[in-house]
C-alpha cells in the first residue's frame, strides 16, 4: 500500500492536466446515449469494448512481444459465467467472479507456456478458445440437453456502454499504474532483452504471467458485461475466434509502445470492418488478411510509430534550420 | 481394434503435412501458419482433375506438388524474403512471420471461399472395402496411406542420401555455420519452403479421395500439424511421422470411445502434456 501512495504523491503538475482533460473527456463520451440511441450508440459500444479488449492485450502483448490469441477464450469464459450465473448472483458479483475465473485461467496457461518460446504460446492460444469450446459443447449438449443459455436482464445498450466506458477508465489507470510500477520496470528491460532481464534478478516468468493474468481477468470482465446484449448465449457465438484476431490487428495497427495506442487503430478498423460487414458480408476474411499484410509490411510500429518518425522527422528538421 | 489400424491410416497423411511444416520452421526458420491452405487447395485441385479430366488424385499428385513447390517458391521469395532480411534476430522474425502468415491465411481462405463458396465437397475413389484383420477399411484410405508412406520414405531419403538434401539438414542446424561451407542458405531455405508446401500440398491430395473438405478447413489442420511439429521436436522428420501416427491414434480412440466432438480437446490435451513434461519434444534433444 506505501508503495502505492508513493506513486500517486509523485503525479506532477502535467500529469494533473492530463488526467483533468481525460476525466473531460470520458465524461463527455458518456452523454452520447442521450442523443442517440440506435446506430451510433451500437458502433460506439463495439469501439469502447474493442479499445478495453486492445488495450488489455496491449498490457502484456505490448512488452513481452508474445502474441495472445486467446482473447475469445477470456471473452467468453466472462460471458459463461454471467449466463451461467445470472438467475440466482447479482450482476456486479457475477463482473467480479468473470475476472477472477478469466485470470486465473490465464495464470494455469502463462504457466504451462511462458516459460517457453514464442511460437509455443502462439498456437497453444489459438487452440485454447477451441478447446473450451468444445468442452463446453460438450458439457450442454450431453449434462443440460440445450445448445445454450438464456441471459435475461434489465441491463440495456446504454448500460452496456457506460459498463464499458468505466472499465476502459479502470484500464488506462491499471495501465498508468503498471508503467510506474516495478513490474512495469521489469517487464520494460524483458522487452528489450530478456537475457539482461535474467541477469539483473528479475523473475521474468512470474512477471509475464502475473500480467497476463491482468490482461485476462480484464478481457473476461469484458465479455460479462457484454452478455446480457447477447440474450442467447451459444458456444459459437461467446467464443468467436475472429475476436482474438481482431484485437491483435486493432493493437498492432494503432501501436503497442504507449496505453493509448491502441485507440489509434481500433476507431478506424471498427468502422471499416462495420461497413465491410454491411456492404461486402462473404469478403471480411480478405480484409483481415490484407490488414495483417499491411500492418507487418507498411506500418511495422503502427499508426503510433508513423506519428512519432514524422514527428521527429519535423523537429530534426526545425533544428537542422536553427543551426543553419 | 479397428481403431487402431483406422488412426493409423488418418496419421498416415497428418504426417506429411507435419513434415511440410517442420520443413518450412526448421529449415526456412518460418512459422507458416497459412501451410494449411496449400492442403485446402490440393484438396479442390484433386476434386476438379478427378471430375473434369478423371485423373485419380494419387496420379494427380505429380500435377498438384509441383505447382505448389512453385507458389510456396514465389510467396518466401517475395514475401517472406524481406521479413528475413529486416528482424535483427530470431524472436523478430518469429513475430513477423506469424502475422504475415497469418495474414496470408486470411487472402487465401477468402480467395478459396470467394471461387467455390462455403459448401462441403467430397467425391467417390476408390470407395470400396478392403479386409485387414476380419474388418473392413476404406480402400481409399489404404492406398492413401501407402502413398504417403511412400512420398516420405522418398523424402527420408533425399535429406539423407543425398548432397542437397544434406545442405539442407546443414540449414535446419545452423544457418551460420551452413554459410561458411560454402552452402547456398537462401537457396536452401526457399527449396525447403518450397518443398514443405508440396509435401502438404500431396497430402491434401490424398486426403480428398477420403474426406469431406470445405475451404475453412486449413488452419484446422495447420493445427494439427502444428502440434504435431512440436511433440515431435522442430526439424526432426522421423519424430514427425512418429507424433503424426500418435495424433491420428489419439483423436480416433477419443472419437470412437469418447466423443467426436472432443477430438481437438483431444489434440490439444496431448499439446499440453508435452509442454508441460517434454517441451524440446518428445523426441528431440534438450537445447540448453
Amino acid at each position: 500500500m506505501s508503495r502505492l501512495t508513493k506513486i500517486f504523491s509523485h503525479i506532477t503538475t502535467q500529469e494533473k492536466r492530463i488526467a483533468l482533460y481525460c476525466a473531460i473527456g470520458f465524461a463527455s463520451i458518456a452523454t452520447l446515449p442521450l442523443f442517440d440511441q440506435g446506430f451510433y450508440l451500437s458502433i460506439s459500444v463495439n469501439i469502447v469494448m474493442y479499445v478495453v479488449l486492445c488495450t488489455a492485450w496491449s498490457l502484456f502483448s505490448g512488452p513481452t512481444h508474445y502474441i495472445s490469441l486467446a482473447t475469445a477464450a477470456f471473452y467468453g469464459i466472462g460471458t459463461y459465467v454471467v449466463a451461467i450465473g445470472i438467475k440466482d448472483i447479482p450482476y456486479p458479483v457475477l463482473l467480479v467472479m468473470a475476472a477472477v475465473v478469466s485470470g486465473g485461467i490465464a495464470g494455469i496457461v502463462g504457466l504451462a507456456t511462458l516459460r517457453l518460446s514464442g511460437v509455443y504460446f502462439v498456437v497453444f492460444t489459438l487452440g485454447l478458445s477451441e478447446l473450451i469450446r468444445q468442452i463446453v459443447t460438450w458439457v450442454q449438449t450431453n449434462f443440460s440437453g440445450s445448445s445454450g443459455l438464456y441471459v435475461f436482464t434489465d441491463i440495456r445498450e446504454m448500460h452496456v456502454f457506460w459498463l464499458l466506458l468505466g472499465l476502459a477508465v479502470i484500464v488506462y489507470i491499471i495501465g498508468w499504474l503498471i508503467n510506474r510500477s516495478r513490474l512495469g520496470f521489469a517487464m520494460q528491460i524483458i522487452g528489450n532483452d530478456e537475457t539482461v532481464a535474467k541477469h539483473l534478478g528479475i523473475n521474468t516468468a512470474i512477471s509475464k504471467i502475473l500480467l497476463f493474468m491482468i490482461s485476462g481477468a480484464i478481457i473476461g470482465v469484458v465479455g460479462a458485461i457484454m452478455a446480457p446484449r447477447f440474450s442467447y448465449v451459444t458456444p459459437p457465438s461467446a467464443f468467436n475466434p475472429i475476436i482474438s484476431f481482431q484485437v491483435v490487428i486493432m493493437a498492432l495497427l494503432g501501436g503497442t509502445k504507449r496505453l493509448w495506442g491502441p485507440l489509434l487503430g481500433v476507431i478506424p478498423f471498427t468502422i471499416l470492418f462495420d461497413q465491410v460487414g454491411v456492404y461486402f458480408p462473404d469478403q471480411t476474411s480478405i480484409v483481415i488478411g490484407v490488414a495483417f499484410m499491411a500492418i507487418v509490411y507498411l506500418l511495422p510500429n503502427g499508426v503510433l510509430g508513423l506519428i512519432e518518425t514524422i514527428k521527429q522527422k519535423f523537429t530534426s528538421s526545425i533544428k537542422k534550420e536553427d543551426t543553419t | 481394434m479397428s481403431f487402431i489400424i483406422n488412426g493409423l491410416l488418418l496419421g498416415g497423411t497428418y504426417a506429411l503435412i507435419a513434415v511440410g511444416l517442420t520443413l518450412q520452421y526448421g529449415v526456412a526458420r518460418i512459422m507458416n501458419l497459412a501451410n494449411g491452405e496449400n492442403l485446402v487447395f490440393a484438396c479442390f485441385m484433386a476434386f476438379w482433375l478427378y471430375t473434369a479430366f478423371a485423373i485419380n488424385p494419387i496420379l494427380g499428385i505429380i500435377i498438384i506438388a509441383p505447382m505448389a513447390f512453385v507458389i510456396n517458391w514465389l510467396i518466401y521469395s517475395y514475401a517472406m524474403r524481406p521479413l528475413v532480411n529486416r528482424s535483427k534476430n530470431s524472436g523478430q522474425l518469429e513475430v513477423n512471420s506469424i502475422l504475415a502468415t497469418f495474414g496470408l491465411l486470411f487472402i487465401l481462405k477468402g480467395l478459396m471461399k470467394f471461387s467455390f463458396g462455403g459448401g462441403y465437397f467430397t467425391y467417390n475413389y476408390l470407395a470400396e472395402g478392403i479386409s485387414i484383420f476380419g474388418h473392413n477399411y476404406g480402400l481409399n484410405r489404404v492406398v492413401a496411406f501407402i502413398a504417403a508412406a511412400v512420398i516420405a520414405g522418398t523424402l527420408y531419403l533425399f535429406l539423407n542420401y543425398t548432397r542437397y538434401g544434406t545442405a539442407i539438414r546443414a540449414v535446419a542446424v545452423n544457418p551460420t555455420s551452413a554459410s561458411l561451407v560454402a552452402i547456398n542458405v537462401p537457396r536452401a531455405s526457399a527449396f525447403a519452403f518450397a518443398l514443405g508446401g508440396a509435401l502438404t500440398a500431396a497430402s491434401g491430395a490424398l486426403l480428398s479421395s477420403f474426406y469431406t473438405f470445405h475451404a475453412d478447413m486449413g488452419m484446422d489442420f495447420t493445427m494439427k500439424a502444428l502440434v504435431i511439429v512440436i511433440m515431435a521436436g522442430v526439424g526432426d522428420v522421423r519424430g514427425a511421422v512418429l507424433a503424426a501416427l500418435m495424433l491420428g491414434l489419439t483423436e480416433t480412440a477419443i472419437a470412437t470411445f469418447v466423443d467426436p466432438g472432443l477430438t481437438a480437446a483431444g489434440t490439444y490435451g496431448l499439446f499440453i502434456l508435452v509442454l508441460l513434461f517434454r517441451p524440446q519434444g518428445i523426441f528431440g534433444r534438450s537445447n540448453s
